[in-house]
């Protein structure tokens, strides 16, 4: 298992590199440049500019450059934010994504599976038609729809909860986290009880049955550990997502998240902003889905004997 | 479904509890301003950044020479208490507050303000805003790196006052001091934190900023709020009223306007277009609408074929039906434009016209030999709804009026820039809000080879009406030229002004002493809480 980490972890490495350059291409290539203003600059401030921030040299040269920084953690200066650090202003707002995303991710398992495990029990039946019916819809109304809607109903029409901020009043984080987990509730629903449908027709279930267990205790000792794999694989991915796809609620919400910096980096063309937060979303990306497949391994003997790790 | 009954009964038992004091109301007992600010600022260098919200800011934070006048649009004292003015109008002497001191107890010293400008007119800083200052003798040259040795500046230290020698009389050249540009940093905080060059500088961190305005910076959490408080060594604290301010960075504008509605702060510095009207109706003493220094136009490149002909820039324009733009898609109360500087019934209010006479239109069109069937045109704007209505109106009525069909692209706010500056464009989308409240800061604009010009449009006798502008002392030969250019401006249209800005915003009434001006600024000291 641990041969199957390294070997993962020692992927990054290619994984990152491509990313790096193929953003730095792309960036260069995108028209419009940081120091473009409406207020036009004269051309030699422009090239002021562009010896203070390295752009004057060749593309090979700043790719180097940039990468032997990168190495040593110096992810460079902000182009928009002159006199702050790309690391500094990631790290000003991780610690808010990630808490976001975790008490999403959360809430969407809690929602998802209990919604999904019902349905599963129910198949057919109302209590299956409507919990799915519900999760149909939560995966179609995207965030930016649902978060606005629920402000509007809790935060203007009832007065019960901020519209604001994050951990700066009670109850503000309530509705961003809803607003970010419902689709991913949603889609949990759904892989619950295809899951535990798949699980429950199993022999194993039914012998468990005729030896005459009750069943809770099928559903929770013998079902549910298969039945969520589906939940287990899809982690991953979803953590990597609603990391990426937080800045949709923080703009709403008004959330100091990284999120919102990986969208205005792109709009302002700060060129090192954009490689920094994009080195960061292929980390944790490729972080969260190798801590996915660790967990359905551990859940999934099959998948653990035949290095399904990999 | 007995949980969901409880939930609404509950809900509706938690609405219209009048009781709860919203955030507006505790802060306002404490006198702290809570501010939507829109985007988060890129910084507090008043030499490096170029934004409305930074400016919004640094009005807290630091204090020029002279300061804005909310009430006429003209200046009061700030760091000078003072000021004489030679009779050529080319040298002013700025006599310092003795009052004026840094948050760090140090008293305001002229010097302050030769290290500031130099470090502004400093090339290798690369500041945007730096010919700001090019009406001061050789600042051009010295910022151009023409001459290296800043006493050669017009900007000088005599027996502690500071003296300024201009190129040319400026009589608006105290109005430029309102802006951020020109004020000053505190040179030991500066050289100490990166050198008086370094964009880098890490100086305006906030354990690190001296400031000398009527705040202290107290924090800046990066897209969350920046609080400032009452400097207590300010020399104008008498007046001040404000305890403190928290400046919000909310760049969208419908979560602005729920957080205003939910009592979250005092003002929304935008409405979204769509609920101006409901607001009118509904909460009228809450919006705020008044004029505002800026135009908005579209850009022609008169580079290319067919624009390079005007009988054809005037059948465009011609054919722009401007009131229906103003009343139908824009609804904020903005004011047709028919000069390019926006009108000002008490100073500079220029007589030219822009008519709407499709019938003249189509004359002109017919003159100018054009032949429809030719590659149509293209109307560039940067991605946005607003500016998009705006196209579409005015793409139906050039196909209309004049049988004209142009083809609309919308770009993202970069390549936008990118374009226009490159000159491959043929038709832009534009909007300019003056610097200070002269027409200077318009016209100059479109004088040969300046760099905002992007048309390609020169006329002699227009760049030489404004050179003799600058050194006319009377304002009133100095508006005649003005107009004078104004109706080259407008008979030529390079620029086909649309209308005039209006700014539209939510204020709460607890607000009070807000002064509605053409530059959309108020200098906190000067307000109060309710």
């Amino acid at each position: 298992m641990i041969q199957l980490i390294l070997k993962r972890l020692f992927t990054y490495i290619p994984v990152l590199l491509v990313v790096v350059i193929i953003t730095f291409l792309m960036i260069h290539a995108a028209p419009g440049g940081p120091f473009d203003a409406e207020r036009v600059a004269s051309p030699e401030i422009i090239e002021k500019l562009n010896e203070a921030y390295n752009l004057d040299k060749p593309i090979h040269v700043q790719i180097y450059n940039y990468l032997f920084n990168a190495i040593q953690g110096d992810f460079g200066p902000s182009f928009k934010y002159p006199g702050r650090t790309v690391t500094e202003l990631i790290m000003s707002g991780l610690p808010t994504t990630i808490e976001l995303a975790i008490y999403s991710i959360l809430f969407a398992i809690f929602l998802g599976v209990i919604s999904g495990l019902v349905a599963s029990l129910n198949p057919g039946k109302i209590l299956d038609i409507v919990p799915m019916s519900i999760s149909l819809l939560g995966i179609c109304i995207p965030s930016i729809i649902l978060g606005p809607v629920l402000v509007l109903i809790f935060g203007i029409w009832y007065e019960v909860l901020p519209v604001y901020g994050w951990g700066d009043n009670p109850g503000d984080k309530i509705l961003p986290t809803i607003t970010l987990g419902t689709a991913y509730a949603a889609i949990f629903a759904r892989l619950t009880r295809g899951g535990m449908l798949e699980i429950l027709g199993q022999d194993y279930i039914r012998t468990a049955r005729a030896k005459g267990l009750s069943e809770i205790r099928i559903v929770i000792v013998h079902a549910l550990r298969g039945g969520i794999l589906p939940v287990i694989s899809f982690l991953g991915p979803a953590i990597a997502g609603l990391l990426a796809g937080s800045f949709v609620v923080e703009t709403i919400f008004q959330i100091n998240g990284v999120g919102r910096f990986y969208v205005q980096a792109a709009f302002n063309r700060d060129y090192t902003m954009i490689l920094g937060t994009s080195i960061l979303f292929t980390f944790m990306t490729l972080t969260f889905v190798l801590i996915s497949d660790i967990m359905a391994s551990f859940l999934n003997p099959t998948l653990r004997d035949s290095g399904g790790l990999e | 479904m007995h949980w969901l009954l409880i939930f609404f009964l509950f809900l509706a038992g938690c609405s219209g509890n009048t009781d709860q004091k919203s955030k507006v109301d505790l802060y306002s007992e404490q006198g702290i301003l809570l501010l939507g600010n829109g985007t988060e600022p890129s910084g507090i260098d008043p030499h490096i950044v170029t934004g409305v919200p930074e400016h919004k800011i640094l009005l807290a934070l630091l204090e020029g020479l002279v300061i804005f006048n909310p009430q006429n649009n003209g200046v009061l004292p700030g760091v000078a208490s003072e000021w004489v003015i030679s009779e050529d109008g080319l040298t002013y002497t700025f006599i310092f507050n003795p009052e004026a001191k840094w948050t760090n107890g140090e008293s305001v010293k002229p010097e302050h303000f030769v290290y500031s400008w130099k470090r502004i007119l400093s090339p290798e800083l690369g500041a945007q805003y730096a010919d700001m200052l090019y009406v001061i003798k050789n600042a051009e040259s010295f910022h151009k790196g023409q001459i290296k040795d800043f006493s050669k500046v017009g900007v000088s230290v005599f027996e502690n006052k500071l003296v300024v020698t201009l190129e040319n009389p400026t009589p608006y050249f105290l109005n430029i001091l309102t802006h951020y540009s020109t004020w000053p940093v505190h040179p030991e905080t500066v050289e100490k934190f990166g050198g008086m060059t370094s964009r880098n500088n890490k100086w305006t961190r906030v354990n690190n900023f001296i400031g000398n305005g009527p705040f202290k910076l107290d924090s800046w959490e990066i897209n969350k709020s920046l609080k400032v408080s009452r400097n207590d060594l300010y020399w104008g604290n008498d007046s001040n009223k404000i305890n403190g301010i928290e400046f919000l960075p909310i760049d969208n504008e419908l979560t602005q306007d729920r957080l205003f509605r939910s009592g979250g702060i005092h003002l929304a510095n935008t409405v979204p277009t769509e609920k101006i009207i409901r607001y009118r109706e509904e909460r009228p003493k809450e919006l705020v609408e008044h004029n505002y220094f800026g135009t908005y136009y579209y850009r022609i490149n008169t580079n290319k074929s067919p624009l390079n002909d005007v009988n054809f820039r005037k059948a465009l324009s011609l054919s722009i039906d401007r009131d229906l733009i103003v009343k139908s898609i824009l609804k904020g109360n903005q004011k047709v434009s028919y000069s390019f500087t926006p009108p000002d019934e008490n100073s500079y209010n220029p007589s030219t016209k822009l008519e709407f006479n499709p019938v003249k239109a189509k004359l002109l069109f017919k003159e100018s030999g054009y032949d429809i069937n030719n590659q149509p045109l293209e109307v560039l704007y940067n991605t946005s709804e607003g500016h998009q209505k705006i196209a579409q109106a005015i793409q139906e009525m050039w196909k209309k009026h004049l049988g004209l069909n142009v083809i609309l692209t919308n770009v993202d706010w970069k390549v936008y820039l990118a374009r226009e500056t490159q000159g491959e464009f043929d038709i832009s989308r534009a909007g300019w809000i003056g610097d200070y409240p002269d027409p200077f800061t318009f016209l100059d604009m479109m004088v040969t080879d300046r760099g905002n010009n992007k048309t390609g449009w020169s006329n002699a006798r227009y760049d030489e009406i404004l050179n003799n502008a600058a050194s006319q002392i009377s304002t009133t030969k100095r508006y005649e030229l003005y107009e004078e250019a104004e109706k080259i401006l407008i008979d030529e249209l390079p620029v086909i002004p649309l209308y005039t800005y209006t700014r539209t915003y939510l204020l709460s009434e607890r607000v009070k002493n807000w002064q509605k001006n053409i530059l959309d600024t108020n200098p906190y000291q000067f307000l109060s809480l309710e």
